[in-house]
């Protein structure tokens, strides 16, 4: 079983009027298996928490830490994280033009595995991940993100997450620009992926709309850079009636 | 200190004295280099060029007379295949049909070279096979010129590649005849050594439901200016024009592009990409499109964009288009300049993969786009190589600070 333990975690950026503080002392520590819930309004914090896990250069920590199995994560590079086995599903995926989906996930898996996989057993792995998404065969030629719609581009994450097999992975906003049937099957996916793997799950969200698909164990609810409350999956109900006013109101 | 500009070029002459605006199509043209004189920079067509490098190029001296001469022609399996056609003299068709120099390096390139290499693909026949001419530089301080003639007569179907190699100062006229429904695609490859300068004018003329395709393919050589012209004169006549260049410290790359719609109903399309790395790397694109009064119903594009990999670098890229006519399909153009974009290369690292691999997919990704339309395997994979080795060579580099940097 795997830890990712964040304490007491510390994250501002730089902006045009100076330093600017968003995350203030942070705790929370998810194990294998397990699935997180982080809420908040828009604003909190939730994706700053997102991209200093998986090591964007915008953020600085101030204090605090991260670590992985007792290994401190801050001090790895980006791609060192996603090897350690950490995955970041992006809330706005990111075009790279001429470089196509086939061999941008092999070059990520041979990455992250540290050799090559087999090449037949590689294209039945994609194949089958691809088909239970719902994604199409071509989809392996085309520019990776180059022209998606935004239910195109979930499951482009939650496919690399299926073949790259991460400890955990940290899902931004996964939810958002998703309909119905969209939400279901990349609902779908993030489930049989933790069963199959005992994937830990940190799900950022805004809504509840997810919850119903993905049944977190904790909820945390994050307003103005700190964790106001937690609880289980009751405390999600409870967000779905009254909204993050109370919390709003309350000065946190 | 990147210039992306889009001001015509016709109203970037702030030092000199008003004067009406030149359309393209009305440039000066002389067979006789004394008509032009040396450029001093200042000329519309040399104003971003590095006129200094390529003065070695404006000497009107004999260049093919002795036993030294600057350019290997490696052409034999062209011969072979009875696709040359011998001594192509000053007087001899098609020679001159539509060349005319537009510079004083054209002007001593056509004087000086008294037979043209004249590569003629027959009429109705397809050439499956690439038609490749090694033009192998032979010294650095060796002088060549050059007139080379690519004929396509009606009904063919062909590619001819100009790979250019070794060392040399060359000056060269490209002169391409895309007859009645031929296909053509000619590609011209600058892989010299770091010393070479060379300096080419291509002048294409497209007859009715012909097609050319044009490429301009500079990674190699201290200064590399290449200009193609190409008329689209037949009536559903098309063109594509596409570039590639990688210009690393010290080098200038440089291509002026000439598109003009002459014909009713042609279809253009011009996309340029270039990459920079390095102290002094020096890309120049200028894209000129005319379409001309009785060119209704054409449908034209031109883009050229740039991806700067260090600080200290310059790409200049001025698109230009002039319409005679209201009665068109579509045109449009565009240019773009930038740094390395961070949320790529994150994006790629937080899939584990390493800081200089992902570097080198985001290079060529956007060489792609170009790379794909080759469509000559041998060079496809040479270039391929070519850009490996460029980005091992700037692997210890700074990537760029900011746009443009």
């Amino acid at each position: 079983m795997s830890v990712l333990d964040i304490k007491d975690l510390r994250v501002s950026i730089e902006t045009e009027q100076g330093k600017k503080e968003i995350l203030r002392g942070v705790d929370l520590s998810i194990s294998s298996d397990e699935i997180h819930a982080v809420m908040g309004p828009n604003g909190s914090g939730k994706s700053t928490l997102a991209y200093t896990i998986a090591g964007h250069p915008r953020y600085t920590v101030d204090g605090g830490s991260i670590t992985l199995d007792g290994e401190d994560v801050l001090a790895m590079s980006v791609d060192e994280r996603a090897r350690a086995g950490l995955f970041l599903a992006m809330q706005y995926p990111v075009e790279i033009p001429g470089v196509t989906v086939s061999n941008f996930l092999r070059t990520a898996k041979t990455a992250v595995s540290g050799e090559a996989p087999r090449v037949r057993e590689w294209i039945g792995d994609v194949r089958k991940a691809m088909e239970s998404l719902r994604m199409d065969s071509s989809f392996g030629e085309r520019n990776v993100n180059e022209g998606f719609s935004g239910g195109e581009k979930k499951r482009h994450e939650i496919l690399q997450m299926e073949l790259l097999r991460p400890r955990f992975a940290v899902l931004d906003e996964t939810d958002s620009g998703l309909d119905v049937d969209a939400l279901r099957i990349v609902s779908e996916g993030v489930n049989r992926i933790k069963a199959e793997t005992g994937l830990g799950v940190l799900l950022i969200t805004h809504y509840t709309r997810i919850l119903r698909y993905i049944k977190p164990d904790h909820v945390h609810v994050f307003v103005n850079g700190r964790i106001a409350e937690q609880g289980g999956h009751e405390l999600a109900d409870r967000l779905e009636e009254e909204g993050y006013d109370r919390y709003l109101k309350a000065g946190v | 200190m990147t210039a992306t500009d889009t001001t015509p070029a016709a109203l970037r002459t702030e030092a000199e004295p008003a004067r009406p605006i030149q359309t393209r199509s009305e440039r000066p043209t002389s067979f006789d280099p004394a008509d032009f004189g040396a450029p001093t920079g200042r000329e519309v067509n040399w104003k971003l060029s590095d006129v200094r490098r390529l003065a070695p190029l404006f000497v009107d001296e004999e260049t093919e007379a002795g036993d030294e001469p600057g350019i290997a022609y490696d052409v034999d399996g062209i011969a072979e295949r009875g696709l040359l056609v011998e001594s192509t003299g000053h007087d001899a068709a098609p020679r001159g049909e539509i060349f005319r120099p537009e510079d004083v390096v054209s002007a001593i390139a056509w004087k000086r070279c008294p037979n043209a290499l004249h590569i003629r693909l027959p009429e109705g026949q397809e050439v499956a096979e690439p038609i490749v001419a090694r033009l192998h530089g032979l010294g650095a301080d060796r002088h060549a010129n050059a007139h080379i003639v690519i004929e396509a007569q009606p009904g063919s179907i062909g590619t001819v590649v100009l790979h250019h190699s070794g060392s040399a100062r060359y000056a060269q006229n490209v002169e391409i005849l895309v007859r009645a429904g031929a296909r053509l695609t000619v590609i011209s490859v600058q892989d010299w050594d770091d010393d070479a300068v060379h300096a080419s004018a291509h002048q294409a003329v497209v007859a009715d439901g012909g097609y050319l395709k044009h490429m301009v393919v500079s990674f190699g050589g201290d200064v590399v200016r290449v200009n193609p012209s190409v008329r689209l004169a037949g009536h559903r006549a098309e063109g594509e024009l596409y570039g590639l260049s990688f210009a690393d410290a010290g080098q200038h790359l440089e291509s002026q592009v000439y598109l003009f719609h002459e014909g009713v109903e042609t279809r253009g399309d011009v996309l340029y990409k270039g990459a920079l790395q390095g102290t002094g790397a020096r890309s120049v694109w200028i894209g000129d499109v005319l379409i001309g009064s009785g060119a209704t119903g054409t449908d034209s594009y031109e883009k050229n964009q740039n991806l700067v990999l260090s600080d200290g670098t310059r790409a200049d890229s001025i698109p230009n288009l002039e319409i005679e006519t209201g009665d068109i399909a579509g045109a449009g153009h565009a240019s773009a300049t930038g740094r390395f974009d961070d949320e790529q290369l994150f994006y790629l690292q937080s899939r584990g993969i390493e800081e200089e691999e992902a570097r080198r997919l985001v290079v060529i990704g956007f060489l792609m786009e170009i790379v794909q339309k080759i469509g000559v395997a041998e060079i496809e994979e040479r270039l391929a190589e070519a850009i490996d080795e460029e980005l091992r060579r700037g692997a210890g580099l700074a990537p760029a600070t900011r746009a443009g940097a």
